[in-house]
């Protein structure tokens, strides 16, 4: 599996209100949900994002409310991937169950740049900023989160496994 | 590289021999829990699943203790629901209102033997992590994990890193593990523990008590903790002979222990004689002040229960301060009993008789007013000292409420003085 797209760069400690606020939680439809994406930081991102463009941001990434909207909210948006040099706990696990790819990397998140063309093979964690060719390593995800992610979320990865 | 006491429990679920900080493994779970919040949306997610029946009909815990008796039609609603789905399923552990063995989730799950030393369990509740008390893997997770650990018995995990907690020496008087841990989330601070297991360890574990353990691990979540654990000593062992006796008698339960060589993030060597009685202020768990070096802060209510601080032994401290004295005119003080057993025990050895004589009421094992469900709301402006644990804007009320953490004797005082204050004034 690989992911390849443009980067949208962001801070420390964006919180899940920030991704999806409150005020757009009376839905749980992703597609409704991904056009309020990221808008308290960035009104922009909805209008410029395309499918498998990648969320490069700083530490703490989906800190907040346990809300399974906010990954849901990225992935509906087409982001394929987060790069983080660490999660809120609760998040990491809502994205992985929702199917939402997210890798952990200081060095990669320090050294992308805003706008960067990034690919990223899921198999061996290699992160590639192809317009610098700097690559990185980041820790590779066993194959059952593999499988849960290609499953499009725990749910789908459930049904498989019947 | 050797494993802490959650590695080893989470090595051991995932059928390897050796885990580290970071891997991802699937894991099997002795117990799944819910209630009746986080149930009724895992009930659509779990039919989403294809999955017939649950894993282990013996294995899923259903506990309908937020919002009931139900305060509304949305509850009764949502109660009826994961009624209907226990009945369906044939889940053994769905617990009515009423029933000897109801009350709140983690109050009752310990109690009615569900729990053991070295078993790996989730529950969509954050304050699952009680049970690391009794050497367990425990930790809360959100409705859709729920809805799949209820169909296969399984879920990942990341392996958490720890914080070990080197306790020694002994509490001063009237000193609580509440006190400790309110003492710990303000040094530390809510995201102090962010991913990791709370490990608490050293000679000083031996003399707390099982319920001191059980307040401890409930909030190792308000640190931003996945767990919190203690090792298993003869306390433990006890424990799980009066509540787990079947078990116990089986010896169907591991007592893990950390390796010598377990890597920790960082280590804090905490002497109980130094912590103070603590209170937490609004609006966050972590801003703790020591009783007596604030100013005086006037109160309109005291909430003591809850999944924190409502087994019987609280309720004995509680009227151990009450007996022959009143709440102060002017402030209302609610007890909930965390179960149907404490509330019967406590009417046995005649503690809820010292309460109502002191002018408290007595409500039923409810988690109530700890999440401004119900059974004591606070209006705009109001203050209340609570034995609950979070805090935040809004927790018990009107958002401009405020609500005090602190243990049970500062939660007792404080209702006879009408100000936050320690026994020692009493
Ligand atoms: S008593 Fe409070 S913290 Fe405990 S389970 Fe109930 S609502 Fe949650």
């Amino acid at each position: 599996m690989i992911a390849k797209g443009k980067v949208f760069k962001y801070g420390d400690n964006v919180d899940t209100d920030v991704i999806i606020p409150a005020r757009y939680l009376n839905t749980s439809v992703p597609s409704e949900l991904a056009k309020h994406c990221m808008e308290d930081i960035d009104t922009t991102f909805v209008s410029r994002v395309q499918p498998g463009d990648i969320l490069v941001a700083g530490k703490n990434f989906g800190c907040g409310s346990s809300r399974e909207h906010a990954p849901i909210a990225i992935k509906a948006s087409g982001i394929s991937c987060v790069i983080a040099p660490s999660f809120a706990r609760i998040f990491y696990r809502n994205a992985i169950n929702m199917g939402l790819a997210i890798l952990e990397s200081t060095e990669a998140a320090e050294a992308i740049q805003n706008g960067d063309e990034v690919s990223i093979d899921f198999e061996t964690g290699t992160i590639t900023d192809v317009t610098t060719g700097a690559s990185f390593q980041a820790k590779p995800f066993p194959a059952f989160i593999r499988k849960i992610i290609e499953a499009d979320g725990l749910v789908g990865y459930i049904a498989t496994q019947k | 590289m050797g494993m802490t006491m959650t590695q080893k429990i989470l090595a051991a679920h995932a059928g390897l021999d050796h885990v580290e900080a970071g891997q991802l493994i699937e894991a099997r779970l002795d117990l799944v829990l819910g209630n009746d919040v986080t149930t009724p949306p895992a009930i659509d997610v779990f039919a989403k699943t294809c999955a017939c029946g649950v894993f282990d009909k013996s294995r899923v815990a259903i506990v309908p203790d937020h919002f009931t008796p139900n305060k509304d039609i949305k509850s009764a609603d949502n109660c009826k629901k994961i009624r209907e789905f226990a009945r369906e399923k044939g889940i053994e552990n769905y617990y009515e209102i009423g029933d000897p063995q109801m009350g709140v989730e983690h109050v009752i799950l310990p109690e009615n033997g569900l729990v053991a030393p070295g078993d790996a369990i989730i529950g969509a509740d954050s304050h699952t992590c009680t049970y690391g008390a009794l050497g367990a893997f425990a930790t809360g997770v959100g409705s859709t994990d729920l809805a799949c650990a209820m169909a296969t018995g399984q879920t990942w995990f990341r392996v958490p890193e720890a914080i070990r907690f080197d306790l020694t020496g002994k509490f001063r008087e009237n000193v609580t593990g509440k006190d400790l841990i309110l003492w710990i989330i303000g040094k530390i601070g809510v995201d102090g523990a962010l991913y990791e297991s709370m490990e608490f360890t050293g000679p000083g574990v031996a003399d707390l008590s099982m319920a001191d353990r059980l307040t401890i691990c409930n909030m190792a979540i308000e640190a931003g903790g996945k767990n919190g654990i203690f090792p298993v000593d003869e306390r433990t062992l006890e424990y799980i002979r009066t509540f787990a006796p079947d078990r116990y008698a089986a010896s169907s339960y591991t007592a893990f222990s950390a390796d010598a060589d377990a890597e920790y993030v960082s280590t804090y060597q905490i002497d109980l004689a130094d912590v103070p009685l603590t209170v937490s202020f609004p609006h966050l768990p972590e801003n703790t002040h020591t009783v007596g070096t604030f100013e005086p802060i006037e109160i309109d209510q005291v909430v003591i229960g809850s999944c924190t601080n409502g087994r019987l032994e609280d309720l004995r401290e509680a009227a151990r301060f009450f007996a022959g004295r009143t709440v102060k005119k002017g402030v209302r003080c609610i007890i909930l009993p965390g179960s149907q057993r404490v509330w019967n025990e406590a009417l046995a050895e005649g503690l809820l008789k010292i309460f109502v004589d002191a002018h408290c009421v007595v409500s039923a094992s409810t988690c109530g007013p700890c999440l401004g469900g119900h059974m004591g709301i606070l209006a705009k402006g109001e203050r209340c000292v609570s034995t609950t644990n979070r805090n935040f804007v809004g927790r018990m009320g009107h958002p401009e409420s405020e609500v005090y953490l602190a243990g049970v004797p500062v939660a007792v005082a404080s209702a006879i003085l009408g100000r936050i204050a320690g026994p020692d004034e009493l």
